[in-house]
Formats: C-alpha cells, sequence, structure tokens
C-alpha cells in the first residue's frame, strides 16, 4: 500500500475517492432522502456523526478486536451510533426526523461506513482515521447536496423553500419522486464521464505535441 | 395494528412501492448482479427467501422482547439479520449442495442489503401483524425479483448496441433504472 500524508487521507474522501460519486456506496441514502435540500443536509450531518464516532471508536479498539469477529464488531459500533443519531435528531429536529423516517436506521446498512472501518479505521491511528473520517463525511456531504439542491430546485422551483423561479415556473414534478433520483444520479455520472474523457484527450494531445 | 387488507399490502410492496425501483432499498445488488438474467432470478429467489425469515423473526423479536426495550431495535435487527444469513448459510450447504453453489457469493453478501433490514424496521413502523409482515415480505421480495429480471434483460439487450463512451457503466445503469422506475409510476393508480 502507497503511504499517504494526513492532508491526503483527508482530501481523498472528499473527491478524488467520493463516496457516492466515484466508489458507489451509500447509494440508498443518496437516492431516496434528497428530495430537498433540507433533507439531504439532516441526513449527511446523521451519517457524519455515525461515521466520525465509529472510526475513532474502531481505531482505538483496534488491538483488542479479534480478526474473526472484526466485521460483526464494526457493525454493532456502528448500530450503537445510528441508535444514538436517531435519538438526537428526534430530539433536536423532530421534523426532519419524521421526514427522513426509516432512513435513520438505515445508515447501519450504509456500505460506506462499513467500507471505511474495514479499509481505512482498522489499520490506522486515531488521529488518521478521524480525518480519513471527516474527509468521506464531507465528500458524502457534498454529493447528497449537490443531488438534493438539483432535485429540489428543478422540482419545486425553490431552494431551501426559498422562490426562485415566481409563479410562472412549471416545476418538473418527476424530479422528487423516486423517478427523478436515479435521472438526476445518472446525469451527473454522465457528466463526469464526459470531463473525464476531455481531460484524457487533452492529455494525449499535449503528450503528442510535445514528443 | 394497520388495518390494511392482506391484498392491498402484497400488492403495495410487489409494484406500487416496489422497494428497489420506489425506495431505493436493495440498490447494491441491483447495479452489481444485474448483468445476467440468469443470476438476477437467483438473486431474487435467494432475497425472498431471507426476507421471509427476516420478516417473521423481526415479528418474534417485536412481540416478546422489544416491547419493554424500544431502544435496543436497530441493533437487535442488525444482530438478527446477520446471524440468520449465516444459519441459512450453513443450512443450505448442509441440506442442498447444489442450492448453495447456485447462491454462491449472493448469500453472504445479503447482511449488508438494506432491503432485508429495510423490511424489518418497516414492517414495525407500520405495525403489520404476523400474517401481515408475512404478505410483506413475499410481495417485496417478488418485487425486488422482478426489478432485478427486468433490469438484467434490459442490460442484455443493451451489451451490444453502441452506446456513447461516456455512458458506458453505472451511468447507463442509473438512467435505465429511472426510466424503470417511471414506468413503475404507473401503478400508482391501482390502490
Amino acid at each position: 500500500m502507497r503511504k499517504t500524508t494526513a492532508s491526503q487521507d483527508f482530501i481523498r474522501g472528499i473527491w478524488e475517492e467520493n463516496p457516492v460519486l466515484i466508489q458507489m456506496l451509500g447509494l440508498c441514502p443518496a437516492l431516496a432522502v434528497t428530495n430537498s435540500v433540507a433533507n439531504a443536509l439532516a441526513m449527511s450531518a446523521a451519517t457524519f456523526f455515525v461515521i466520525c464516532c465509529s472510526s475513532v471508536l474502531v481505531s482505538s479498539c483496534k488491538r483488542f478486536i479479534p480478526k474473526e469477529v472484526r466485521i460483526s464488531a464494526y457493525i454493532l459500533v456502528i448500530a450503537t451510533f445510528v441508535t444514538l443519531a436517531d435519538m438526537l435528531l428526534q430530539a433536536y429536529a423532530p421534523v426532519q426526523h419524521k421526514e427522513l423516517g426509516a432512513f435513520i436506521a438505515l445508515i447501519v446498512v450504509n456500505c460506506m461506513i462499513l467500507g471505511r472501518q474495514e479499509a481505512f479505521s482498522a489499520k490506522n491511528n486515531v488521529y488518521r482515521s478521524l480525518l480519513d473520517a471527516i474527509g468521506t463525511g464531507i465528500g458524502f456531504t457534498i454529493a447528497l447536496v449537490m443531488m438534493g439542491g438539483f432535485r429540489e430546485i428543478l422540482g419545486t422551483g425553490s431552494f431551501l423553500e426559498f422562490s426562485l423561479f415566481g409563479p410562472n415556473f412549471e416545476p418538473w414534478v418527476i424530479m422528487v419522486l423516486p423517478a427523478g433520483g436515479f435521472l438526476t444520479l445518472g446525469f451527473i455520472l454522465l457528466a463526469m464521464g464526459f470531463f473525464e474523457q476531455r481531460k484524457k484527450a487533452k492529455q494525449a494531445q499535449t503528450a503528442e505535441a510535445s514528443s | 395494528m394497520s388495518d390494511q387488507t392482506l391484498f392491498s399490502i402484497f400488492f403495495s410492496a410487489m409494484v406500487v412501492n416496489n422497494f428497489t425501483l420506489a425506495m431505493f432499498l436493495g440498490l447494491c445488488p441491483f447495479m452489481g448482479v444485474s448483468a445476467r438474467v440468469e443470476t438476477a432470478l437467483r438473486m431474487g429467489l435467494a432475497n425472498i427467501f431471507v426476507l421471509v425469515l427476516t420478516s417473521l423473526s423481526a415479528w418474534f423479536l417485536n412481540t416478546y422482547i422489544l416491547e419493554s426495550v424500544p431502544y435496543l431495535r436497530i441493533i437487535s435487527f442488525i444482530i438478527v439479520v446477520a446471524s440468520l444469513v449465516q444459519i441459512v448459510e450453513m443450512v443450505v450447504k448442509k441440506l442442498s449442495p447444489t442450492l448453495f453453489r447456485a447462491l454462491g457469493i449472493f448469500l453472504p453478501l445479503m447482511t449488508t442489503n438494506c432491503a432485508i433490514f429495510g423490511l424489518a424496521i418497516f414492517q414495525t413502523n407500520r405495525g403489520y401483524g404476523f400474517f401481515q409482515g408475512l404478505t410483506f415480505a413475499v410481495g417485496a421480495g417478488l418485487g425486488l425479483t422482478l426489478a432485478l429480471v427486468l433490469m438484467a434483460s434490459i442490460r442484455e439487450s443493451v451489451e451490444f448496441s453502441d452506446v456513447p463512451d461516456i455512458a458506458k457503466g453505472t451511468g447507463l445503469v442509473l438512467i435505465i433504472a429511472g426510466t424503470l422506475s417511471m414506468a413503475f409510476m404507473g401503478f400508482a393508480g391501482l390502490l
């Protein structure tokens, strides 16, 4: 494995290995709760809390967890923090808690969190694991807010419930329905593929010109 | 106790609120194993099997144990799902090695399948009883199978067509899924 610096651990999760857009992990919440920016933010906050806490706990306890049962141990740690997040959200943001409903509980089976524990926290120290978790959490938040933004602006003509286009705008209702979630993520991926390809073509051109 | 009829629960879980296309549960296998119709079908059948068992144990937990300690719900459900998958794996391996080989890696992967865990949570939130839970599980499983097989057959026929380079891979799958999901919206008037 390539040695990385602390800042690389942090930056990597945000863009280069963005959990949702590049690694395609944690798709269920990313599609299900992004019909408005407020929901997307609440979901990202809960996930952020869970991933940071479990990364710290897993990396600090890694010596005591036997190798054979490590996956079950990670799942238990995650489930505990999800229960906490569920209760906190219920207490401080009851509206969002009601909107998100069962999807808060479903953070447990978000493969992104388990993936980070297994791939990173189990092998690195607390400081690095926390940085990695924060980076991944920010990457997740960016992806969710981006999708929530697209869907809310096109689907209801508003952003965080502030009307943007005035009464003459005909909202694309499809965008806030389930189909819109698939289409939004699909088009974001297509756009990313397009830029990737253009970058490659440019690199090939400069390589040709220099040789 | 919810007062929906068994029939409406069944159809709601199968087509109207299809787990994959309307509620985004179980997307990982939906993206991962939907390249061939045959594997998609097997995955769907394995899903039905585990969903029914999960529904039974979630009902048992809710009725006899979680009454007094509701805050342990998430933890106990995930433990039940994980150990259930392990037990099913061992039993199937012992009783029918053929079926075990056919299911392969998909059986253990089911632990982190959100459709299974989601079923337990939704069943609890809606207050389904024993038979309602069973109907819900079978309907949801059939719905998953339907979505997987549809997706796999579309992907099989798209495979040899000339799609633009940027659309190869997940982007295309998501667009197809969006279209399928739109088609399933047509069922919304059914209930």
